[in-house]
Formats: C-alpha cells, sequence, structure tokens
C-alpha cells in the first residue's frame, strides 16, 4: 500500500563523532509516517525541526539512528538512485546551460546514461520538451545566471523530473522567490505532478502552499522534530489559486497552523 | 571606449614612470653604478649582452616551464585528491603546509649533492615552489561544493569519480587557471634561484657571474629579463584563464542592456 515507509525514526546528529556526555542534536524522534505511491504529501514545521533531514533519511543520504526507512518495499541503507531532488537555492551548474543543466541527470542515471551518443538528440528534445511545459522554451542556451530566480526553480524542476524518478524531494523549492513568482511555481508544479505522476514529498514552512499542493500534510513540531498531526487534503485537482481564499480552504490552513502555534490566535 | 584605452595605457605608464623615477634617483644622488645602476645602464647591458641573454634567458625559461608543467600535472591531481576525499585532507594537509613553509632554496644545495650541478636542480626548485598553490586552488574548488549539489547528485547514483568529472573539475577550473598566474612566477624564482646556487647555464648563472665581476649593470639587466619574462607567461596565462573560465565571471564579456 504504502510506498514510503518511516517507521518511529530517531535521528540523532553527532552522536558518533565522539562527543562526550551526549552533546549532539535530536533532529528527529519517533517519526512514523506513510506515504502512498504517487502520493503527493507537504512536510511544514517551524525551520530547525529536522524537516530536510527527513528528506535526507528517505533518500538514505542519513541512516536513522533508530527505527526503519523503507521505500518501495526495500529498507533503504544506502543513497538511493534514482530521485529527483530541488532545494531553495538554485544548484544549477553555472558552467552548463539550462538545457545541458537539466540533462545533467541523464548522464548519471541507467539506463540513459549507457544509451549510445545517438539518443544525444532525443535527449536534447526530452530536456526541451520538459522545459517548455514549464514555461522555458526558449530558455535552453542561456546560462543559468541569465535567468530570473523564478526561472531557475523552474530548471531545477525540469533537471529533478527528467529521469522520471519514483520519489521528487523538494526542499522548501520556493522559499527563495516573492509571493506572485511562488503561487505562479504553484501551479507549475502541480502541473507536472498531474501529468508525470510520482511520489512527491515537499517541504516548506508556507502553509498555503502546503494545503494547495498537496493530498496531505504533516505538521512537525519544533526540535526534536516529531509528527504531531496529519490532515488530509480533500479539494479536487486542478487546485486553482482562487481556490485558496475559500473558506474551507482557509479554515484548513488555520487549522494546520494551530498545531505549530497552539497559543496563536486561529 | 575611453575608459578601456586608458585601462590598457595605464600598466605601461606606471612601469615607464617608475623607470623615470629610477633614472632620477640615482642621478640626483649621485650613485654609483657598482651600487645601484641606472635603468639605462641596465637596458644597454641587455643590449650588449643580447646573445648571451637571450640564448641564457631562453635556457632559464625551458628549466622554468618544464618544472611548472610537472608542477600543474602534480597539483592538479593532489589538488583532486585533497579536495575530495576527507582522509587524504586531514593526513596530507599539515604535511603540506609544514612543507611550503620550507624555505626552497635551502633546499638547493641538498638538491644539487643529489643531481649534481646543472639544469635538474632548477628544475625541481621551480616544481617545488610552485605546485602549492596549485593543490590549494584545485582543493579549495573541490571542498566548496555546495552540499546540496553533492546531494542532488549522490540521490541520482552518482560515484566518486561521477562528481570529480562533472562537478569537480568543471568548478575548480577557475581557482585552477588563478592559480597557474601565481605558479608561473613563483617557477621563475624557483628556476633562477637554483640557477644561481648551483647553475652552470641560465639567467641566474649569468647574475651569479656578473655579480663576481662586480658588474652590477648586468646583474640589473638580467634581472629585468627575468621580470619581462614573468609578465608575459602571467599575460598568456591570464589570456588563458579569461577563456576557459568565461562562466565565472557571470556577465563580462556578454554586453546586457541596463536599466536606466
Ligand atoms: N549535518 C548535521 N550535523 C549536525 N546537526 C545537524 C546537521 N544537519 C542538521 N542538523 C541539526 O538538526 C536540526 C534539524 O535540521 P534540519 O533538518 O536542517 O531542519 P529544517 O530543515 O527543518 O530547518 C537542526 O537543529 C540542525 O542544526
Ligand atoms: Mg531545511
Amino acid at each position: 500500500m504504502s510506498y514510503i515507509e518511516i517507521d518511529d525514526v530517531d535521528l540523532h546528529y553527532g552522536r558518533q563523532s565522539g562527543a562526550a556526555n551526549g552533546a549532539g542534536t535530536l533532529a528527529l524522534a519517533n517519526a512514523t509516517l506513510s506515504i502512498g505511491q504517487n502520493e503527493f504529501i507537504a512536510v511544514v514545521g517551524p525551520s530547525g525541526c529536522g524537516k530536510s533531514t527527513l528528506l535526507k533519511l528517505i533518500s538514505g543520504l542519513v541512516k536513522p539512528t533508530r527505527g526503519v526507512v523503507r521505500v518501495g518495499g526495500q529498507s533503504v541503507k544506502k543513497p538511493l538512485k534514482n530521485v529527483g531532488m530541488a532545494f531553495q537555492n538554485s544548484t544549477l551548474l553555472p558552467w552548463r546551460n539550462v538545457r545541458d543543466n537539466v540533462l545533467l541527470p541523464l548522464e548519471i542515471v541507467e539506463p540513459y546514461r549507457s544509451q549510445p551518443r545517438s539518443e544525444a538528440a532525443l535527449k536534447r528534445q526530452r530536456a526541451d520538451e520538459l522545459l517548455a511545459t514549464v514555461g522555458l522554451a526558449d530558455f535552453g542556451d542561456q546560462m543559468p545566471w541569465q535567468l530570473s530566480g523564478g526561472m531557475q526553480q523552474r530548471a531545477q524542476l525540469c533537471r529533478a523530473l527528467i529521469h522520471e524518478p519514483s520519489v521528487l524531494l523538494l526542499d522548501e523549492p520556493f522559499g527563495a522567490l516573492d509571493a506572485f513568482t511562488r503561487e505562479e511555481l504553484w501551479a507549475v508544479l502541480q502541473n507536472l505532478w498531474l501529468t508525470r505522476k510520482c511520489t512527491v514529498v515537499l517541504v516548506t514552512h508556507e502553509l498555503r502552499e502546503a494545503v494547495y499542493l498537496c493530498d496531505t500534510v504533516y505538521v512537525v513540531s519544533p526540535r526534536p522534530g516529531r509528527v504531531i498531526a496529519s490532515r488530509d487534503v480533500p479539494f479536487p485537482r486542478p487546485r486553482t489559486l482562487d481556490m485558496t481564499y475559500q473558506a474551507e480552504f482557509v479554515e484548513l490552513v488555520h487549522a494546520c497552523r494551530h498545531h505549530i502555534m497552539p497559543g496563536s490566535a486561529a | 571606449m575611453k575608459k578601456a584605452t586608458v585601462e590598457n595605457l595605464a600598466p605601461w605608464v606606471t612601469t615607464l614612470l617608475l623607470l623615470i623615477l629610477w633614472q632620477l634617483g640615482v642621478m640626483v644622488f649621485h650613485v654609483e653604478n657598482f651600487v645601484l645602476p641606472s635603468p639605462i645602464e641596465a637596458i644597454q647591458q641587455i643590449w650588449a649582452n643580447r646573445y648571451a641573454l637571450l640564448q641564457h634567458g631562453l635556457a632559464t625559461l625551458s628549466t622554468t616551464l618544464v618544472g611548472f608543467a610537472i608542477a600543474v600535472v602534480f597539483g592538479l591531481l593532489l589538488g583532486i585528491l585533497v579536495g575530495s576525499f576527507r582522509l587524504v585532507y586531514v593526513s596530507l594537509y599539515p604535511v603540506l603546509i609544514g612543507f611550503n613553509s620550507v624555505p626552497k632554496a635551502a633546499l638547493v644545495p641538498v638538491l644539487v649533492i643529489w643531481f649534481g650541478v646543472g639544469s635538474v636542480p632548477a628544475v625541481i626548485a621551480a616544481f617545488l615552489l610552485s605546485f602549492f598553490p596549485v593543490v590549494v586552488n584545485v582543493a579549495t574548488g573541490f571542498a566548496t561544493v555546495e552540499p546540496e549539489l553533492v546531494d542532488v547528485l549522490r540521490v541520482l547514483g552518482a560515484t566518486r569519480l561521477d562528481m570529480i568529472v562533472k562537478i569537480g573539475i568543471p568548478r575548480s577550473l577557475p581557482y585552477f587557471f588563478a592559480s597557474l598566474k601565481i605558479a608561473i612566477t613563483l617557477s621563475f624564482v624557483g628556476s633562477v634561484i637554483a640557477e644561481i646556487v648551483a647553475g652552470n647555464n641560465g639567467i641566474g648563472n649569468v647574475m651569479l657571474i656578473a655579480s663576481s665581476n662586480f658588474n652590477v649593470p648586468l646583474v640589473f639587466a638580467a634581472l629585468l629579463v627575468v621580470g619581462v619574462m614573468g609578465v608575459g607567461m602571467y599575460a598568456i596565462f591570464a589570456a588563458l584563464e579569461t577563456r576557459f573560465t568565461a562562466w565565472s565571471v557571470r556577465g563580462s564579456g556578454l554586453e546586457y542592456p541596463t536599466s536606466g
């Protein structure tokens, strides 16, 4: 049933490094999550609560101190090999043009990696098509620094998806953008996900963003992060910005906010 | 347009002014030429000894370039290792720093004991003086790769070699070329020192013989020749740098309409 399972996981940073008297950081405690195949979930919580750590656990970049992480039924022991990732800051390679940046995963992931050079033209075409779907049709030949922040994030999404990963991990991908650009990109991301389904874990501290995009919102407490609530988002897709101002939507956002800051007036 | 012309002329003008200042100083204070010759005397000496200086200059240039080439290859490889493997970094860095603190001139006599007089000690000295900046710069380029980028590649299943080839090397190229400009000038220092201490050839040797004959103008003539060669090589590597690492100086070269 569930594709990604996080089963009562603790993550303690800096314990192995010989720091005396239990120093180090307990970043995540008793984390339990279960994400269905092709589900889109969001993880929200205050800064430093272990959201990025959760993504690293899923992708196998860090090993749980306690508990098990399973992806596709397999216990994750080392970094997975076919995951798409995007971050808040642009990690495009400044020496490659946009198209070649998008093509990077195909140079690494099998089977694309060992395909003959004769496939190159097809791959280029594929990158261009993907760029076109995010509104970057004419930007393949540009260098990353010639793109605005929002466009760079579009390109980053393309790079994260070109190899059709089964898991897409997004770490505050729109966190550094202005509000208008961010809302534009919500639509872009929703569109990408609707046309090429994969399991998405979106980390964000924008509650509207979480509710707009996902099937389930998980709320994480301040450090040590614990999953303190989960809310299903029932609204039909494709969702629109107008919906975000409707009563049910606003209510759900407030409910999530209330989990994070119980004291604050809803 | 005008600004570019000024910038192109500026270094020549500065050099000329310094030479004039030097000339005036020598004339005004009546400095004896066995203490400090005037630039005109030094240049006269260059002309008078043009064939010898050309021959010895080329000898110095070739030993320098051989030592430099070894330093570049060695420095690049070591820089990649130091930059991409933490254990290599931890175990080697103190040794490298310690080694770089040793005055290499002090090593030349030892090199002579091992390899005899001639161009071998000069090549080695050129190498020893110049590989360090290459190692440090390349390693810096590797070590400062954004951790998020490393994560993106690791979860695609990238190997160590993929990381080095696709990220590390292109990313450290600007650092590498910057280090070449420093390394080439240090190579000259190394080879000339070795030639002075133990050469039978080269500009350093010319200086040694000239100074033992109290021919100070010739010493300065030789110094000028080394300086000119150094600037020339520096210019070549600066040009290569702009050619190969244009992406790292964003915006320059490509003119985009600016608002206002
Ligand atoms: N590599 C690390 N070593 C030690 N502590 C870390 C490391 N990465 C994160 N932490 C700590 O773990 C906690 C959670 O970090 P993180 O997962 O990045 O939080 P978030 O993404 O929610 O802001 C923070 O207190 C952070 O300082
Ligand atoms: Mg984070």
